[in-house]
């Protein structure tokens, strides 16, 4: 099972203005690693598939911001 | 900074005085798809990609400067002793009224070099496919030049700059895979 979120540690240099970000984060979505999409992967029940706006949770990655939640733990 | 090596990556020859394909050959040097627009798309991306991938970010941008010399090279051969006549049989009647026979950066139609041909989204996924996808459309620019020409040593030079673009593309596409890679993950074997 691929992850749809990788991290990295930029260079932080001696004389850097701001505080550093120590973490930043990129995404890859499923469709960078499905290929050619099987036939017969699992579904979701109609109404949910329209609420998820695909009707494969293979497909779904739902996005959310990675630096909200380690500003609020910062609070 | 850089090193400047007084020399052409590949050797430039045009056996034919051919001024109209000067003309085509500036797509090349200030079109979308163009070697100003590559290096400039990969050099100014690489300060916010992951680290694994700026070097090859800056090695690319490097070498497409050095393809954007071979394609200026090449158009001032083929303009050089043009006479304002035949830069006008040439198609190039426009280009002589504003620029004499300097080059400029703009394509074949004339339109100016515009920063909105290239891009930096920020997201390396996105940014990458972009670069994949800029270097497909080099490639298939260099072949429709090729298919316009009738000399074959302007061609040995359109044909060299067209597989560096199939090389480029592929060192993309390996980024691609590195930037996939699960490299946070715990290996458990």
């Amino acid at each position: 099972m691929s992850t749809y979120r990788k991290s990295w540690r930029p260079y932080i240099g001696p004389n850097d203005p701001c505080p550093p970000i120590e973490i930043k984060y990129y995404e890859t979505p499923p469709n960078l690693y499905l290929g050619y999409q099987p036939y017969g992967l699992k579904q979701f029940d109609p109404s949910t598939a329209l609420f998820k706006g695909t009707l494969w949770p293979a497909l779904y990655a739902p996005y959310s911001n990675p630096y909200k939640k380690k500003r609020e733990e910062e609070e | 900074m850089w090193v400047y090596e007084k020399k052409l990556q590949y050797p430039v020859r045009v056996s034919k005085c051919n001024p109209m394909l000067a003309k085509f050959l500036i797509e090349q040097y200030g079109g979308a798809d163009g070697e100003l627009a590559a290096a400039l798309r990969y050099l100014n991306q690489r300060y916010s990609i992951p680290d694994k991938v700026v070097g090859l970010l800056t090695d690319i941008g490097t070498e497409e400067f050095a393809h954007l010399e071979m394609i200026a090279t090449m158009v001032y051969k083929l303009t050089k002793d043009a006479t304002p006549d035949e830069m006008r049989e040439a198609g190039l009647g426009d280009h002589y009224a504003n620029h004499d026979n300097a080059l400029f950066y703009h394509n074949a139609a004339g339109a100016p070099w515009t920063a909105t041909y290239i891009q930096a989204k920020g997201d390396p996924i996105a940014d990458l496919y972009e670069d994949i996808a800029a270097e497909e459309k080099a490639r298939a620019t260099y072949q429709w030049i090729i298919n316009m020409s009738d000399d074959p040593d302007l061609n040995d030079g359109l044909s060299f700059l067209r597989e560096r673009e199939v090389v480029h593309s592929q060192r993309f596409r390996e980024a691609v895979e590195i930037l996939k890679e699960e490299r946070d993950r715990k290996k458990i074997f």
